[in-house]
This record gives C-alpha cells, sequence and structure tokens, in this order.
C-alpha cells in the first residue's frame, strides 16, 4: 500500500491527522486515491468584507446542530512576491475548533491560478468519500481568478451585504450568472431590503436563465441561517449555469497550462526584448505544445 | 512553511503576533492566524487540521507557564512530536528553560527582529532536511539563541 492509500485508509476511519496530510500530498500534486470528481461541493464567494467567513461560520453551527458535518476548504491568494500568504479565514469560525463534526483548511493559492484549481477537485473528492456531509470551498470574490476558483464546486452562493455597490461589480465580473443563490448578509442593518430589491431586478432583466433566489441573512443575528441551510439542502444548479462554470474551468485549465508552460518564461524574455510580438508569442506557445 | 501563529489564553492582545504573521508571510510563509483566546485543545486542533510544520505561541498575559507547555503536552499526544513550537509576548528569563525543556525551540522577546525569527526558521528547515532534532517531541538540546 502506497502513502496515498494508507493515509487514506486512516483517513477514512476518522484520523484527522492522516486526513490532513492527505490533503498536503494532494496540494503538492499528489495522485489521488478517489475517482475524479466524484465529490460534491458548496461554493461561497463575494466581495471582500460582506462576512462570509462569518457566516460559514454560522452554517457550520446549524449544520452541526442538526447532526451533520462539515469541511471548509478557506481560500485565499498568495503574495505574488514573496509567495507567502496570511490565512486569517477561521478566526471568524470560532466553533470549528472545538467540535469533531468541523474541519477546516486554510489554502494559498500559491501563485499559479491554475495550479491550485489542480488539487481542489480531489481534495473535495477525498472529503465527501471520507464522510464529511458537506464540503464548503470559500474564496473572495474579487478577480477573475477568484470567480474561477469558484466554478469548480457545484453548487455557488455569492453573498453580498447592504450599501456597498458591489452588485454592479458582481455582474460586470460574471458571478452573478453563476450563482444559485444570492444572499444579501448584514440584514440587520438598514438598505439590506434595498440591496435585495436592486439584486432581484438585475438578476431579471434580460437574462433568459432562471433567476436565483435571493435570501436576506444576518450572520450577525443568526436572522435566516436556519433557513439559508434548508435552501442549500434543496439548491439546484441549472444546466445554464453548469455550462458556464464549465467555461471557466476550462479557461482555468487553460492558463493553468500556458503558466506551467516552459516556453511562457521565454516568451516573455523574447517579448521584452523586442524579438516577438505578443501574436508571435501565443502562436508560438500554441503551436510547441500541440 | 506551514505556520499558525496562535494566541492561547485569555489575554486580549494581538498586535504582537499580527506584526509576527505578516512578518511571516513577507518571508514566503503561509501563515494561519487563529484570533485571540484559544485554549491549547483548539491549537492543537488547528495545528493537526491545518497539517502545519510550525506553531508560533504570543502570550502577552503572564499564563505562559501554564499555557505553553499543555500545547507542547497535546502535540506530543495528538502524535504531532515533528512540530516545531515556538513562543513569543513577555516571557521573563527565569520561566525560559522550563519551556525550552517542554520542547520549546525559541523564545522571542521584546527588542527580537522579525529578521531573526525567519533566520530562526530558515534554520529549522534546513534541522528537518538534515533529519535533526527540532520538532516538540524529538530531542530536546538545540534551541535558538539570538
Amino acid at each position: 500500500m502506497n502513502e496515498t492509500t494508507s493515509l487514506f485508509e486512516s483517513a477514512k476511519s476518522g484520523d484527522r491527522r492522516a486526513l490532513a496530510r492527505l490533503l498536503s500530498v494532494l496540494e503538492e500534486g499528489g495522485t489521488s486515491p478517489v475517482e475524479n470528481g466524484s465529490g460534491d461541493s458548496i461554493g461561497i464567494t463575494g466581495p471582500p468584507g460582506v462576512g462570509k467567513s462569518t457566516l460559514i461560520g454560522k452554517l457550520i453551527d446549524e449544520w452541526v446542530s442538526r447532526g451533520e458535518t462539515v469541511a471548509v476548504l478557506a481560500i485565499d491568494p498568495s503574495s505574488p512576491q514573496t509567495g507567502g500568504a496570511l490565512l486569517g479565514d477561521r478566526m471568524r469560525m470560532v466553533n470549528a475548533d472545538s467540535s469533531d463534526g468541523i474541519y477546516v483548511r486554510s489554502l494559498a493559492t500559491r501563485n499559479h491560478p491554475g495550479g491550485l484549481m489542480d488539487c481542489l477537485t480531489p481534495m473535495v473528492d477525498v472529503l465527501c468519500a471520507c464522510g464529511w456531509d458537506h464540503v464548503v470551498l470559500e474564496t473572495v470574490g474579487a478577480g477573475q481568478s477568484e470567480i474561477r476558483v469558484v466554478a469548480f464546486a457545484n453548487r455557488i452562493i455569492l453573498v453580498d451585504g447592504p450599501d456597498r455597490g458591489d452588485v454592479i461589480q458582481a455582474e460586470k465580473a460574471g458571478i452573478m450568472e453563476l450563482a444559485d443563490l444570492i444572499v444579501i448578509n448584514k440584514a440587520d442593518l438598514p438598505n439590506a431590503n434595498r440591496a435585495a430589491e436592486a439584486v432581484k431586478s438585475a438578476l431579471s432583466a434580460g437574462s433568459n436563465i432562471d433567476v436565483p433566489d435571493v435570501l436576506l441573512v444576518s450572520a450577525h443575528s443568526s436572522m435566516g441561517v436556519s433557513e439559508l441551510v434548508d435552501s442549500i439542502t434543496e439548491l439546484q444548479s441549472s444546466k445554464d449555469r453548469e455550462r458556464l462554470r464549465i467555461r471557466e474551468r476550462l479557461i482555468s485549465a487553460w492558463d493553468s497550462a500556458l503558466l506551467t508552460s516552459n516556453l511562457f518564461d521565454e516568451s516573455i524574455r523574447a517579448i521584452e526584448t523586442g524579438n516577438m510580438t505578443l501574436n508571435q508569442a501565443v502562436g508560438h506557445i500554441r503551436d510547441k505544445s500541440n | 512553511m506551514r505556520i499558525v501563529v496562535a494566541k492561547p489564553g485569555l489575554d486580549g492582545h494581538d498586535r504582537g503576533a499580527k506584526v509576527i504573521a505578516r512578518a511571516l508571510r513577507d518571508g514566503g510563509h503561509e501563515v494561519i492566524y487563529t484570533g485571540l483566546r484559544r485554549t491549547p485543545q483548539e491549537i492543537v486542533r488547528i495545528v493537526t487540521d491545518e497539517d502545519a510544520a510550525a506553531v508560533g505561541l504570543s502570550t502577552l498575559s503572564g499564563a505562559h507557564n501554564v499555557l505553553i507547555p499543555k500545547v507542547c503536552d497535546g502535540l506530543r499526544e495528538a502524535g504531532l512530536g515533528d512540530v516545531v513550537v515556538f513562543a513569543g509576548g513577555i516571557i521573563p528569563e527565569q520561566d525560559r528553560s522550563p519551556l525550552y525543556e517542554k520542547g520549546v525551540r525559541a523564545i522571542f522577546g521584546p527588542g527580537s527582529t522579525t529578521k531573526s525569527i525567519l533566520e530562526f526558521l530558515e534554520m529549522v528547515s534546513s534541522r528537518k532536511k538534515a533529519a535533526e532534532s527540532v520538532g516538540v517531541g524529538e530531542q530536546i538540546g538545540w534551541r535558538w539563541n539570538e
């Protein structure tokens, strides 16, 4: 039995240390012991500061009180300069460190936008195969590469807050089309209703895709959390959104292939020194990698 | 390296821990910050789940003699003897040697530079590579001298 298989066997029997080690092996590109794509995950994204981690903390509490288990993969960006990362999501999931029914793992994107995605699917597969009832991917929805992270989830929840003006940003960035459910958090604050109405009207305007529900929730007061958990249980993705997600995944895989190509750095230098134009470089990389 | 920066006990000040967390990030490490008021059991759980190679414990409350050994014992009991433990905050000189005997490999106090913490971690990596004792459950002896 190789290392991965024995870690997997221990992880299945409830050994958290083996599970943690196995996820590290997968993060570093190890082969998954589970069929690829067999897992099921919930992606939660939204602009910085809308309360995603706090909300996930409340979701976790609700699931645990219902006797269900939750694993969270909390994804944060690495610094492009040093490769380091500050992963602070779990400080907002206060009960996550005491119950056996909760597993939280912080992940850094490690500077290869496609690179992390390669390991995300196997990680979700393994967590599901180890019997975790819910697997949540948390990522900041602030840029294209983060949207692509969330596109790897089977169902997607977009979180926003009142008075942010981010709804339009989210629309521009294309997250809204991917979302199966939209949550307006901080509903204890004034103007939450107005934000919900703005989202609803933005969604219904000129779109053929069936419109996702918009829920008002307050992670602060726990208002609406139980209803949100019910909605997640029944949540189904549509064919149209699935197609959009496949599109994002394909672009992500393409990015990954580009960034890991040995012609990538070479082409940058050639463009820098004026020996190649952008178009020539694209052609060069595409021809050579066939 | 994956490093957990933790605040054990009831002390409510984490400016220092946050400065350290940032410095380690800028040094190229992946830092998991726990937030305030964690119990030793919670810290052991976090180190386990995050598969961290090291844990830095910041305490300013005076409870270091109780809390830090509890984390060290907890890590060993959880089979995490290879994890490196270092500490910082207000830890008087006379309290330090019992902590070193518990497996703490470095203690940084006021006046320590972030550079020296990064150098300590570099030393930790090279000792790990050379299979020399550096974890909390490994042979006591080597420790960082500033």
